[in-house]
């Protein structure tokens, strides 16, 4: 673990990849010295926020070190169905790339099991890991200013779906209906860390 | 009630924001200007979670319906009420059927509007403030919006007039402490953002104070993967040209961040106007 500075507020902790991520994650989220205000993992970091009167970098740092990396929630009950129209700009695109055609791509996204890793794009967006090798491509050269809400995409070893419509650069497969994001709801995100997805043509 | 007769070019309802629900992917939000925000409330008497009206270069011209206790902080501008003047820094009583307009700011960009007992909308995932970015909190306020008046209100304030010293105008001075992503450039890079000066432009909102000036130009040709930012870090896009993290910035991001500002000097930033022009200068922190 490498611990970068970030301000006076916050340490960046560089890591192995996504499972020591959330390893890390998981374990602070447990339990974590006062003072510590925010964590969001992504996909080689962890940020923490802290508060400076409360608690020192130093500090931050000697816990991150010496804290041992917990068992992921997994929620195996809590299993999310994303019934999926496929019709996305890209979808023969990434058929031609990976050399099949648009019933192979739809065959490959529908037949995998995937899994929440973590959020932090947009309230509601989770990067789902579990998407099949060969549909793993760099994100596009160049990003779209509009993708429409229920956009289902892909980007390098990461599958979404857009919550909201906002610029984007992932490869579009398809669309769906199911709301992601509602702040009348508890959680207000359906996607949330540890949770398992599946899709499904409609 | 107060009734929004002009809203100016921005005006949002803002107050601590939203900590700790980064990783549903929510950033922080809440007034860009946390110390003058934090003062507004402090002389009308509110908690300190009360939330206030921001209002971005003047312009904001409210009625009340009810007696009212208020006070105006951040950028300093021309405050009537019912055409005479009022000060800034200072409490006032605003009288049922009374209009509150502000001009345009002498220097800084922001100004605060609280009132004893703060907005009293409904909070949105336990905070009023407008994510402009994300689109979580209230919609910005426009013409013949109507805000109830809240029940934030504590103690009185026992101060009449803070003597607080506006904005500056010329050229600022912002300190930064290197990293997490200064291994991304080159020490006459690194040593580049410390020397230059650099103009903040018209394209900055609540996001972040968008820089021009010379390009800071990464040492590496791969892919960043996302992670975690914070209010404050000076992102570098691939054009080179800088920009500060401001309330509403993004809650990850995909680019290197140069260099962090100390917190003491955020709010400096979100007072930064386009054209006013500014100095990095190499900051440590003690860990």
């Amino acid at each position: 673990m490498k611990i970068r500075p970030c301000g006076d507020q916050a340490v960046l902790a560089e890591l192995n990849g996504i499972d020591a991520v959330l390893g890390l994650y998981t374990a602070l989220r447990h339990e974590r010295p006062t003072g510590i205000v925010d964590l969001v993992p992504a996909a080689r970091t962890l940020l923490v926020r802290f508060e400076p009167r409360v608690i020192s970098p130093r500090e931050v740092t000697f816990f991150l070190e010496n804290t041992q990396p917990s068992p992921v929630d997994r929620q195996p009950e809590n299993t999310v169905t994303i019934p999926v129209h496929y019709d996305g700009a890209d979808l023969a695109e990434v058929a031609e790339r990976i050399g099949t055609d648009v019933t192979g791509v739809i065959g490959l996204h529908t037949a995998a099991d995937y899994v929440v890793a973590f959020g932090g794009f947009a309230p509601g967006f989770g990067y789902l890991t579990g998407l099949d090798p060969r549909l793993h491509l760099p994100r596009r050269a160049v990003p779209r200013t509009r993708v429409p809400v229920g956009s289902v995409a892909i980007a390098g070893e990461y599958a979404g779906v857009y919550p909201r419509s906002s610029p984007g650069g992932w490869h579009l497969l398809g669309r769906t209906g199911i709301s992601l994001w509602g702040t009348e709801r508890t959680p207000p995100a359906l996607l949330t860390p540890g949770t398992r997805v599946r899709f499904e043509a409609t | 009630m107060i009734e929004i007769i002009r809203p100016g070019p921005l005006t949002t309802i803002q107050d601590l924001g939203r900590p700790g629900m980064a990783a549903l992917g929510v950033g922080p939000s809440g007034a860009a200007d946390r110390r003058s925000a934090a003062l507004a409330n402090r002389l009308v008497g509110n908690e300190n979670t009360a939330a206030c009206l921001e209002t971005t270069y003047g312009g904001l011209s409210v009625r009340f319906t009810r007696l009212a206790r208020v006070a105006v902080t951040g950028a300093p501008c021309p405050i009537t009420r019912d055409g005479r003047d009022e000060a800034m820094n200072a409490p006032f009583t605003v009288h049922s059927g009374q209009t509150v307009t502000l001009g345009r700011p002498a220097s800084g960009l922001r100004s605060y509007l609280a009132v004893r007992g703060g907005i009293g909308v409904e909070p949105v995932l336990g905070s009023r403030s407008t994510d402009v970015l994300s689109g979580v909190g209230p919609p910005a306020l426009a013409a013949g919006t109507r805000l109830p008046i809240g029940a934030d209100s504590a103690s009185w304030a026992t101060v009449e007039v803070a003597p607080v010293a506006p904005p500056p105008r010329g050229e600022l001075e912002l300190r930064v402490v290197p990293g997490p992503r200064d291994d991304w450039f080159t020490p006459e890079t690194r040593e580049l953002l410390t020397s230059a000066r650099y103009t903040v432009t018209a394209d900055s909102n609540r996001v972040g104070a968008r820089l021009d000036g010379p390009a800071l130009t990464w040492n590496r040709h791969e892919e960043l993967p996302s992670e975690g930012t914070v209010t404050g870090a000076i992102q570098v896009p691939p054009s080179g040209l800088p920009v500060i993290f401001l309330a509403d910035h993004p809650v990850t991001g995909g680019y290197p961040v140069l260099g962090v500002l100390v917190s003491d000097d955020i709010p400096v930033a979100a007072q930064a106007t386009p054209g006013q022009s500014i100095r990095f200068r190499r900051y440590s922190v003690r860990r």
